[in-house]
Order: structure tokens, then sequence, then C-alpha cells
């Protein structure tokens, strides 16, 4: 296998045991997969379970049945049955999440935070720390405010030092749910920019995009996601 | 969620936990509790009052002895020992130098009359450090470590903050280079603030010294900004355990459910 990320027949319910048990299945049958340089973008309605499949691919949500393959250190490792040590050890090493939220530690500088993936993998602060310079400065975030903790920033501010800390690193795998949300159309561009060179650099990625425009621009592939709709 | 370690899934355990059990007479604390805990991963233990997770802590830490099961602990020879049957210099061991207990309360675990400088210095000198100017010297650079201002050094801890007598606990238990820290409740008693303060310098020591820790908590967000894995106990036993944030955000247990939709939003 070739494939960076190959799912089969992945399939996730949620059961709500404090509204009675009621069951709610969000996705069944997801099958397809993603190749090295490539950008898949999951397409569908709200609610058709979108984001419940990255978040799936991250581990963050568990699958109730089938195969989440993932190419880790030149092995394939099923996440869906994998523990909990392995999945960490995958996000330290192959796939990174660009969230639509940054959720990030009180008290610590934006420019830190940016740095942060970078030190996880054993890069010197004061590299990591200009090489997130150079990523906040790409994506216009002026420099006065690279001490100050990003939770005193704009919607669209957070958002692009979210971008900066997902697309530090160099892991082969990214997942990027609405990278481009709330960004005015200067930023969208620098953002789109960003995902060609990933292109180029082989790494495989899944978004979720609901920009007609961006979505013809960066997918090389669309799948649609209502094909997996979990009939109730 | 915690910075993750280098977590490798081929080395070996450093506490392994074989269906521990402990019952006051017909009461049950904890029952059947088996887990594997690896360097530098962080685990959570959650669960309301009465969940047994307290008791659970003190029977990992060899505080107290277990009425079934076992815990092992990887020594730095590299075997793995049954904790029951170690040694009194084995265990003293591993009390003032391999582990780290931090209270909920900090004057339980500190001396509350004698300096700072002087409650990380007894660290080093229970075992073997004797020279007074090195003592001094590394007790000063924990204690930047921990924020806490230098000119502070030669005061008593009954004299500090509630914040600051926390951090100078975890200055204590580091000192020597524990490879594993228990901590129960270590946010509890403090302001929102000084929490939240305290969880960050909580968070960048133990992914700077690649420490192993078991944090006991009942607060949800402690855990999601600390640990790796969590363990969610109900009535003395663990009724649901995983990856951290997949057990917050994709909870499958009714109990964990219901802990996870408690918070409230700030």
């Amino acid at each position: 296998m070739t494939a960076m990320i190959d799912i089969t027949n992945a399939e996730k319910t949620f059961t709500m045991h404090l509204q009675g048990g009621v069951e709610l299945p969000v996705v069944r049958g997801v099958s397809f997969h993603v190749d090295p340089g490539e950008c898949v973008v999951l397409s569908g309605p709200s609610g058709a379970g979108k984001s419940s499949i990255l978040k799936m691919i991250f581990g963050n949500y568990r699958c109730d049945s089938g195969r989440i393959g993932i190419r880790h250190r030149g092995a394939v490792i099923d996440l869906a049955t994998a523990e909990p040590r392995e999945v960490l050890s995958v996000r330290r090493s192959t796939i990174g999440y660009v969230s639509q939220f940054l959720r990030a530690v009180p008290r610590v500088a934006t420019i830190d935070v940016v740095a942060e993936p970078l030190i996880a993998n054993g890069t010197t602060r004061a590299e990591a720390r200009d090489k997130a310079g150079a990523l906040l400065r790409r994506l216009n975030i002026p420099e006065r405010l690279w001490a100050l903790p990003p939770s005193t920033f704009s919607g669209g501010e957070q958002q692009r030092v979210n971008i900066a800390h997902g697309f530090i690193s160099d892991l082969p795998i990214l997942l990027l749910d609405e990278p481009t949300a709330s960004l005015d159309a200067s930023n969208r561009a620098v953002v789109v920019e960003l995902i060609e060179e990933k292109k180029r650099q082989g790494v495989a990625m899944v978004a979720i995009v609901h920009d007609d425009e961006i979505r013809h621009l960066i997918a090389d592939r669309i799948v649609d996601v209502t094909s997996f709709a979990a009939a109730a | 969620m915690a910075e993750l370690q280098d977590v490798t899934p081929d080395d070996q355990p450093l506490l392994v936990a074989e269906h521990l059990g402990k019952n006051y007479g017909r009461l049950t604390a904890c029952r059947d509790v088996s887990f594997a805990l690896y360097p530098g991963e962080v685990l959570a233990i959650v669960g309301e009052s009465g969940s047994g997770k307290s008791t659970l802590l003190q029977l990992l830490s060899a505080q107290l002895a277990p009425s079934a099961g076992r815990v092992s602990y990887r020594m730095r020879d590299g075997v793995l020992r049954d904790l029951a049957a170690l040694g009194e210099a084995e265990r003293r061991f591993l009390f003032r130098t391999d582990w780290g207990y931090v209270h909920q309360d900090p004057a339980q675990g500190l001396r509350m009359a004698v300096s700072a400088g002087a409650n990380v210095g007894e660290r080093l000198m229970a075992v073997g450090w004797n020279h007074y100017g090195r003592i001094r010297d590394t007790a000063s650079s924990w204690l930047e470590r921990v924020e806490i201002d230098i000119a502070r050094i030669d005061d008593a801890p009954r004299t500090y903050s509630g914040g600051m007598r926390q951090r100078l606990q975890i200055a204590r238990n580091l000192v020597t280079e524990p490879r594993l820290v228990f901590m129960d409740e270590p946010t509890g008693g403090l302001d929102v603030s000084v929490q939240a303060r305290l969880l960050d310098l909580m968070r960048n020591l133990v992914s700077e010294l690649g420490l192993a820790a078991i944090v006991v908590t009942h607060d949800l967000a402690v855990a999601r900004l600390l640990s790796h894995r969590v363990m969610v106990m109900k009535g003395g036993r663990v009724i649901e355990t995983g990856l951290t944030d997949q057990v917050l955000d994709d909870p499958r247990e009714p109990y964990t459910q219901l802990l996870v939709s408690s918070i409230l939003p700030a």
C-alpha cells in the first residue's frame, strides 16, 4: 500500500445515555484513501459527518467498526484499534490537525503556541521560534502581538495562529477543518499557497472547506460524505 | 491536550498495576484495577468524591497495602519489582529520590516552619548531598524554575501564599529528578487564576523533564491540560479509560457522559 490514509468501512454511532440512550448514527461504510501529495476534500451538507470523519482519522472520536489505516514510520497502523500510546505517537510524528478553533493554554505567548509542535519533536527553541515567526509574518500577524497569548486576539487572528501551529511541522498527513473560514481574501490566498507547498512536499491532506472557490483551488479529489450517511 | 511526550510504543512500562483492590471490612474502596504506565506518560484518574481515586493513588504509591492484586515498579536497574516485596532501603530510595508526591494541601508535603531553601535542600541531603553551597545553588535554581522570588528563599512557607506553597512543594519534589510523580488534586485549594499558572508550570516541567505522572483530580479541565490518558472511576471501579481527548470528547459510559456534560461553560 502506498496510500497515507486508507479507510475501510469505518462506522460511528453516538449513544446519548443522558437522553434515554438515544442512538445517533453518524456515518457508516466510510471508505476512501489519500495518497502522498494529494488533497482530498470532504463535501456534503452540515451534519453529514465531515468533522466526525476527520476526528476519527485523528483518533479523537472512537470508531465503532471498520479500519483506519495510517502509514506511520514506515508501517501501517490501524487507528481504530490502536492503543492510546500508539495514537499519541502517530499524532507526534505523522498526523497534524488544524481545528476550527484554537485551544491554547492560558498565559502562553503566541510565538510559543506556534513553535510548540516543533519543540515537542526535538527542534531547538531558537530555531522553532524563528520558523514560527516567519510563518506568523506570512499570515500577517504583526510582530507586536507575538508575545501576547492568542486568547486576546480577534477570531480571524486566532484562526491564523491556529493555522501557523498546524502548518509549522513536517508531518506527512494534515487534517484541515475549515482552515479559511474566518479569513479575508488575502489571508485565504496565503493558506492556499501553504497547502500547495505541503502538496509539493508530499503531504497527504484531508480538508473540509465550504467556500467553493477555495475548494476548487485546493482539491485534487472530492469525496462526497452523503454516501456515508447512516440512515437512522 | 497535554504536550506529547516522546512516547514510543516499544519501550517498557514503568509501573504496572494488576487486579488491584482494597476493602475496608465489608466496604470496597477500590476493585480490580489494572493498567500499565510508561515513562513520560501522564495518567489522570478522575471521578467524584468517594469514587476510590484517592485510595487508588495511595495503593499505587505504596502508602497503603492492597487487599488484592499488586503494583510493580521498574527500578533503575531495569527490573520490574513487586512493591510489597521491596526491602526498606529500596522503599526509602523510591520515596526520597525516584518518586515525588504532591499533596493537595502543601502543608502536608512541606515543613512549614523551616525556610523554603531548606525545604528543597532537605530532599538533596536525604540522598547524600553535603556541600552547603551546592545545595543552596540547586535550591535557588529550583525556586526560580517554579517562579518563586529568590529573595524569599530564607522565609518559611507559612509566610507564603497558597499558590507559592504549592509551587514550593513541586520544587521540593522535583529536585531529586524523580521518574514518577504522584499528584493528589494538585490545584485543589487554589483560586482559578492561580490554578492556570500552576497548571501551565506543571505542564512545562513534566514535558521538559520527561516525567511520568499519576494525577488524581475531580477537575476534567486539569485532566485535559495535563494528561495523555485518563481513567474514570466510579464506585471503586475503573469504568472507562482511554486517550484523554477521546474520553472527554467522545465519552462512552453514561457516568462519563454525565461528568463531561456537567462542566459549566466559562
